[in-house]
């Protein structure tokens, strides 16, 4: 097959260039100088975690909820126009929001928590109402028509079936949430924008690198995780990745 | 039972109030499938979905077994009525097990009892029930998934059914099979059913009774082979279409229709008995053949008896078609064009010969029915 041995062949190609690349770093002394700050990325990292667990929990304990709520038919009339509230929200930068937030509650974690929430809130939030929404009206008359209860239909029906698409609306916002927590330093809540930012105006790549590394490979993890918990959690009837 | 009485809905919609529905009064019998027919738009989903109360009342009753369901909790009332609707509505998110086990599951059934209810139910709709119960239902085809549909609805054993054009989306061939199965279960379950149709085919081979709506009112309610000789207005006459007299075919089966008086010759008998047998009986063509245990074996032409000399069985022609008792009179007369016949032996199950059915007995079937309708309507006038 010709077409697997051009994926061969860019496997090959990619390890080849890995090694290289590789080799390159530690003959040049730049793997060292990197381990220089492996203390401080370590200390970061957990620093840097700690900013999206809470801010990112707090935003899928509050998303999650509204989600549903705008869903229910007796909230139709509002539902829109929240959502496009929300959207408002969104289009604001983040670091708009972070200064924001510092303006009314100074410097230091609390206020990064807070513009990180809110960055994260509305990928979730749409998601949960789209979900929903999207659970097909078959469905929702077949749970009322056998006789289940709104909030048994609700967690029997709607949540597993719109779970999928939830999940992903997570996975976006976390992805996000940990790619944004190094503007926080710039409000004083620490995380690995220390070492970037730092880097930046000493013009040091060396100390961007050990923070910019760190961060990327952070968020390929979060987005991993979440990944794996979809996998995991969504009901193998209504999960594209186990069909 | 259900009774509807003065069942009305009106919808307020930007245009002004439509009503749906008006005073819809009508008594489907205990055991019985009745067919809620019309156009779309004619209001007999409306009324079916009133029975359960997806849509509400504007006003009227609904009373089930008697007792008026107006008072009862929502939920209690749709847990004790089995509810089938044309998207299937599975849940994919459950095994089949889960699907078909959730009303029994809402009702607080214990767990051996419910697990063992799913079984009974997939052996019922002759689905394995080892292979089935735990797939998930984007797992089965279209007619698999309303088999369980089905299932699901019977799964608390419910005395009351709603079934919204339940076979609709099923192709034509998986459809009669579904049909087939599914009165086959009623004749042992004899649920009291309300079905939506708008194929009036449907309604002839599923229903004991056909109501035929026209907006949002109850034009006429018979049973099918009244409706189809006797048609109230141009409505319904149109709706049934040209050829409703052959549609009637449907609904008599051989076995009501069949002559037992038939003569026939044996192997071992010679041509001339043949001949004067025909004679006999009065039959211009051909007679019938037998064998010892009363089975057609073929037919003995009226010319070669009359020509030849020698036995029976050395001058016999081939059987071209044979009814079955079970067999409805579309498919005989099928048959009889097919073949160029104007008449066709009647067998058993065992195969034995037990009469005839005629062409002429036929149309004089379908025609008298419209005769007598005749004379009745001269009679009220």
């Amino acid at each position: 097959m010709p077409v697997q041995n051009m994926k061969g062949a860019l496997r090959l190609l990619l390890i080849v260039f890995v090694f290289v690349a590789g080799v390159w770093v530690q003959a040049s002394g730049t793997l060292d100088e990197l381990l220089f700050y492996l203390p401080d990325v370590q200390y970061l990292v957990v620093q840097h975690l700690w900013l999206t667990a809470i801010s990112g929990g707090l935003a899928i304990l509050v998303a999650i909820p509204l989600g549903i709520m705008l869903s229910r038919p007796s909230m139709v009339r509002f539902a829109e126009s929240a959502m496009q509230v929300l959207n408002v929200g969104t289009t604001i930068p983040t670091l708009a929001v972070l200064a924001l937030s510092m303006s009314f509650l100074g410097i230091g974690t609390v206020p990064a928590v807070f513009g990180l929430f809110v960055a994260t809130l509305l990928p979730i939030t749409r998601n949960t109402y789209a979900g929903l929404k999207g659970v097909s009206p078959a469905l929702r008359e077949a749970a009322s028509g056998i006789g289940m209860a709104p909030i048994q239909r609700l967690f029997k029906v709607e949540l597993p079936n719109a779970l999928y698409v939830i999940f992903a609306g997570i996975r976006t916002a976390l992805t996000i949430n940990v790619g944004t927590v190094p503007l926080a330093f710039l409000i004083g809540a620490g995380g690995l924008g220390e070492l970037i930012f730092t880097g930046i105006d000493l013009y040091d790549p060396l100390m961007m690198l050990a923070g910019a590394i760190p961060t990327a490979l952070l968020a390929i993890a979060v987005d991993a995780l979440v990944a794996t918990t979809a996998f995991v959690a969504v009901p193998r009837g209504v999960n594209p990745s186990r069909a | 039972m259900i009774r509807l009485d003065n069942l009305t809905k009106v919808f307020d919609t930007p245009k002004g109030a439509v009503t749906a529905a008006d005073h819809i009064t009508m008594e489907v019998p205990s055991g019985e499938i009745c067919i809620l027919l019309g156009p779309s738009g004619c209001g007999k989903t409306t009324t079916l979905k009133m029975v359960n109360r997806i849509i509400r009342p504007t006003s009227g009753k609904v009373f089930i077994n008697g007792e008026d369901t107006t008072d009862l909790d929502t939920q209690e009332l749709r847990r004790n009525i089995g509810y089938v609707i044309q998207q299937i509505g599975l849940f994919p998110n459950m095994t089949i097990e889960e699907n078909i086990t959730v009303v029994p599951k809402l009702l607080g059934w214990d767990k051996a009892k419910y697990k063992e209810r799913a079984r009974e139910l997939m052996r019922m709709i002759a689905l394995e029930p080892d292979a089935f119960l735990k797939r998930y239902p984007s797992e089965l085809s279209g007619g698999q998934q309303q088999r369980i549909g089905v299932a699901r609805a019977l799964a608390a054993d419910p005395p009351v059914m709603l079934m919204d054009e339940p076979f609709g989306a099923i192709d034509p061939i998986n459809r009669a099979v579904i049909q087939d199965e599914f009165l086959k279960m009623q004749q042992e379950l004899n649920k009291t059913i309300m079905f939506v149709s708008h194929d009036i085919d449907e309604a002839i081979k599923m229903g004991d009774r056909i109501a035929i709506f026209r907006a949002g009112n109850l034009e006429q309610y018979s049973r099918p082979d009244d409706l189809l000789a006797n048609p109230k207005d141009d409505f319904v006459e149109s709706f049934l279409g040209e050829d409703r007299a052959l549609k009637r075919l449907n609904l008599v089966k051989v076995r009501d229709m069949a002559s037992e008086d038939i003569g026939t010759v044996a192997p071992d008998e010679d041509l001339q008995t043949a001949l004067s047998r025909m004679d006999d009986h009065g039959y211009p063509g051909s007679i019938m053949m037998v064998n010892d245990r009363h089975q057609p074996v073929g037919v003995i032409p009226r010319s070669v008896a009359r020509t030849t000399r020698g036995y029976c069985r050395d001058h016999f022609d081939t059987l071209p078609a044979i009814a079955q008792l079970d067999d409805d009179l579309r498919k005989v007369a099928s048959l009889m064009f097919a073949h160029d016949m104007t008449w066709l032996p009647c067998v058993d199950e065992e195969g034995r010969l037990c009469g005839q059915i005629t062409q002429r007995a036929i149309t004089h079937h379908l025609g008298s029915r419209y005769r007598v309708q005749q004379v009745e309507t001269v009679a009220e006038v």
